[in-house]
């Protein structure tokens, strides 16, 4: 046997799995909770001792199991369960963290708070009912909160003489249910939580099920598929500045991988640097990734504060202030349209309202239907504006960055929770023609030119703010009108303020996000002739040598009148 | 993929991100410390989080005046080595009007010495948030509880109006004379809590060990002999083979008969106890329901 040392060591290396359990009135989810905990050992004596003290047993066995997860006075008077309880038990290969969550339609918004952390949902479904309407609403939330693994946990086969044709009758409509969810892989389990048949061990009363009762398949279901390692996001919760030496961004990494030497964005500057190192108290590290905190320095001094993001520079997330969203409204006071509400969305709060109610969503056939309010536990298509931008991805593919919530500025109740969705509203764009007709001044560009020495061009680069600065700052030194822009937040405004820049006689340096098609032909259309387009291609890696390249290509151009150039001759 | 933590890796980082929202988003707040096993968890987290930084906020003790000598010790010495703020509170007019386990009885007792000494120090600090070392798998009123747990005006708790808690986006939002408890441990059991201290090395009070200490034998409990505690017709003390699996006020917290002396023999005993560890606190037993009941007062 080994010792506890290796024990201990060799439990490093033990995963985490989060789960949520829901079902709907009275069928049989404490008791299959408390069933589980049993079965791992994980009920104490004198907790036990209590259950079978109790004064309650509903389960016509000796001992009801469904009394040692409900916890609070009233859920023990009325047997049901009101709000989630957290349960944990462990066995060799992992630890679980159970979110226990109610049946009851009333307490959905419990249900979701469950569901949010969860990595895999099991949904109760009593074998004699069958699929109901609450089995669906957990399955559809469930879903739409992004939990990647669903199981169906038919329950009760005992009084059903664990018959084959019931069960396969369940999972074919569950199934069918779910993969209307766009969750085609799921699993169903025959089990009775009372008497334990598919819940640890294998049952010899279904010998026609061929798949793994239910802890098994808990034990082998992989755990990491709710992070995404791919696009680099750390939203900034706290500045480390214990002296003037150091300088640190501490917060927990979203999605993606950091490692020392990674370019990364600062949102919403704009501004760019190379992490320096990655800090933790336990020495610096070679990468982190979700969802490890850690503190990130910086190769350069830029500004970032709490509610800013770190991001890749090369897979930037949507920045907007305008945006789709599902939302699960939870509280008892209506959601109403252009109502004030606050929005906390990653380390970042910001005043929100909804604008559009799209539809609201009904649960049992998922068809969408519209809605002038929603009321409590019901969901919703929403379109939301925000005062600040918000850096998001859709929740689908980032739930740390595509995931909200929705609080009462006035009663300070947490009202909704919002996952953002894959298509976008866009910001409102005027039509650039429009712009375009604006009449200006009587002063011309040629006399403007003459006085500043340099024509009026816009350099538009993608994603470079560190250039934009630089370039400017050298322009601004040799004597041009110069103006840096860089726009984060509605980037279809740039072409609109180079084209004003540009009709004063200035310089335009913009540095867009992320390269915009429809961007990039407002620009095309606006500045015409005016605009010198760098594409993210189209520069040298370095900061630099990417400001010499494109000087260089300014003078090439003629943008910088000869000293000898004489006034009157026009250009 | 490459990318996994261990499961104690993923509860730290979790514990790690909810005290710096707290420390980024509160305007003052306070890391109750009790000198537990538990707090010393929550004291090094809160370390790790503000890295190379020191702890943005100040410890509170409540001192019951009840507390073991070591316990006392342990905290002055363990909070001048970290360089931490550590303020302690005691209710001296309830000492002074002869509060004790002994006169008021244990209910009574603790509502005076530590619910109303907390809530006191909680408002004479103006703090509008509070860390507390509880953990969901110690009480089944615990377990739900959120990470963020709302109080009123009065510091009490409304279990079945608690506001949904949604991934890891904690509302911070309080009026003025509200509060919050939080709990970033919540997510921790027992056992986790040991596994940490022995993989981090962290300090903790050796009444945890087990040594030869003496005891008022009463019954199946081991009551220490601190305090003065009034000994019945034929009780005399015995040194006892023992340790304390939770820390409290010495009258309240029994001790159990271990011979777990090192950490390691510490998580094997855990591991084959077939008895929660509140067991043996009395005040969670005082009456049906009773953690509900205190925390719904503004117990912790």
């Amino acid at each position: 046997m080994a010792s506890i040392e290796e024990l201990l060591s060799s439990n490093d290396t033990t995963g985490l799995l989060r789960f949520s359990t829901a079902g709907s009135v009275d069928d049989g989810k404490s008791t299959l909770i408390g069933r589980l905990l049993y079965d791992c050992k994980s009920v104490y004596e004198d907790q036990l001792d209590s259950v079978k003290n109790s004064r309650v047993n509903r389960s016509g066995r000796a001992i009801d199991f469904s009394l040692l997860t409900d916890g609070l006075k009233a859920e023990r008077e009325q047997g049901i369960t009101i709000d989630v309880a957290y349960r944990y038990f462990s066995t060799p290969r992992r630890k679980y963290i159970i979110a226990d969550t109610p049946g009851h339609e009333q307490y959905t918004r419990n249900m979701a708070t469950g569901a949010s952390t969860a990595s895999l949902a099991i949904i109760l479904i009593d074998a004699r009912k069958g699929l109901l309407p609450q089995s669906r609403r957990h399955a559809y939330i469930s879903a739409l909160l992004g939990i990647p693994h669903l199981v169906a946990a038919v329950n009760k086969m005992d009084l059903v003489d664990f018959s084959e044709e019931v069960f396969r009758a369940i999972e074919a409509e569950f199934s069918s249910f779910c993969a209307r969810l766009g969750r085609p892989a799921t699993l169903s389990i025959p089990i009775s939580a009372l008497d334990g048949d598919n819940v640890v061990n294998r049952s010899a009363r279904t010998p026609w099920h061929s798949g793994p009762p239910l802890l098994e398949y808990l034990e082998t279901v992989p755990i990491t598929s709710v992070h995404n390692y791919t696009h680099f996001r750390m939203p900034v919760q706290h500045v480390v500045r214990p002296d003037l030496d150091f300088r640190g961004f501490a917060g927990t990494v979203a999605s993606g991988v950091v490692k020392p030497g990674d370019r990364v964005m600062a949102l919403p500057s704009g501004r760019t640097s190379r992490v320096k190192e990655v800090v933790t108290h336990d020495g610096n590290l070679a990468e982190a990734f979700p969802p490890m905190a850690v503190c990130v320095t910086l190769e350069h001094e830029i500004d970032i504060s709490r509610g800013d993001m770190l991001v890749d520079p090369a897979r930037m997330p949507h920045v907007s202030r305008r945006f789709n969203a599902s939302i699960v409204w939870m509280s008892a006071a209506p959601l109403e349209v252009n109502r004030g509400y606050l929005l906390k969305h990653t380390s970042h709060q910001t005043a929100a309202q909804i604008t559009r109610i799209r539809h609201r969503v009904n649960v049992d056939d998922l068809s969408g239907q519209p809605a002038g309010h929603l009321e409590l536990n019901e969901i919703g298509a929403v379109t939301i504006e925000t005062t600040r931008p918000l850096y998001f991805d859709p929740y689908a593919a980032n739930r740390a960055t595509g995931g909200f919530i929705l609080i009462d500025p006035v009663t300070n109740a947490t009202l909704a929770a919002g996952m953002i969705e894959e298509q976008q509203a866009g910001p409102a764009r005027r039509p650039a023609a429009e712009i375009a007709r604006v009449e200006t001044g009587r002063v011309t560009a040629a006399e403007r030119i003459t006085r500043s020495r340099h024509q009026a061009v816009t350099v538009w680069l993608t994603a470079r703010a560190n250039v934009a600065w630089i370039l400017e700052r050298r322009l601004f030194d040799r004597g041009c009108l110069v103006q840096a822009l860089t726009d984060n937040v509605q980037t279809h405004l740039l072409p609109e303020a180079a084209r004003v820049l540009n009709g004063a006689g200035i310089i335009a340096i913009c540095s867009e996000a992320s390269q915009e098609a429809e961007d990039r032909a407002d620009a095309i259309m606006l500045l015409g002739g005016q605009l010198i387009e760098f594409g993210p291609d189209g520069l040298p890696p370095g900061d630099a040598a990417a400001v010499e390249h494109i000087l260089a290509e300014l003078e090439r151009r003629g943008v910088f009148l000869p000293d000898d150039f004489s006034s009157g001759e026009g250009i | 993929m490459g990318f996994s933590l261990s499961h104690l890796k993923a509860l730290e980082a979790e514990s790690i991100h909810i005290i710096r929202e707290v420390a980024a988003e509160f305007a003052k707040p306070v890391m109750l410390y009790s000198i537990g096993k538990d707090s010393s968890v929550m004291v090094r987290l809160a370390q790790k989080a503000f890295y190379p930084g020191p702890i943005p906020f100040p410890l509170l003790h409540i001192d019951t005046t009840y507390k073991f000598g070591e316990m006392i010790e342990f905290r002055d010495s363990f909070a001048r080595s970290i360089g931490a703020d550590l303020i302690v509170h005691t209710n001296r007019k309830a000492i002074e009007d002869g509060a004790s386990p002994f006169r008021l009885g244990t209910q009574k007792c603790c509502a005076q010495l530590k619910t109303r000494a907390l809530l006191d120090a909680l408002e004479a600090g103006g703090y509008d948030a509070a860390f507390g070392g509880a953990r969901r798998d110690e009480e089944k009123s615990r377990a739900k509880e959120r990470i963020y747990s709302f109080r009123d005006r009065f510091g009490q708790w409304d279990p079945k109006n608690q506001r949904p808690e949604l991934w890891n986006l904690y509302n911070a939002r309080v009026d003025k004379g509200e509060s919050i408890r939080v709990f970033p441990l919540s997510n921790w059991t027992e056992l986790d809590v040991w596994h940490y201290i022995w993989a981090e090395g962290i300090p903790i009070v050796p009444l945890y060990f087990a040594k030869e200490r003496p005891m008022v034998v009463r019954g199946a409990s081991l009551i220490p002999l601190e305090h003065g505690i009034p000994l019945l017709p034929n009780e005399s003390p015995q040194m006892v083979m023992c340790r304390m699996r939770s820390l409290g006020c010495t009258y309240c917290t029994g001790a159990i008969r271990s011979e777990a002396d090192t950490l390691p023999k510490i998580i094997e005993e855990l591991i084959s106890f077939r008895r929660s560890e509140r067991e043996n606190r009395v005040i969670d037993h005082d009456q049906e329901g009773s953690m509900e009941v205190k925390k719904r007062e503004g117990y912790f």
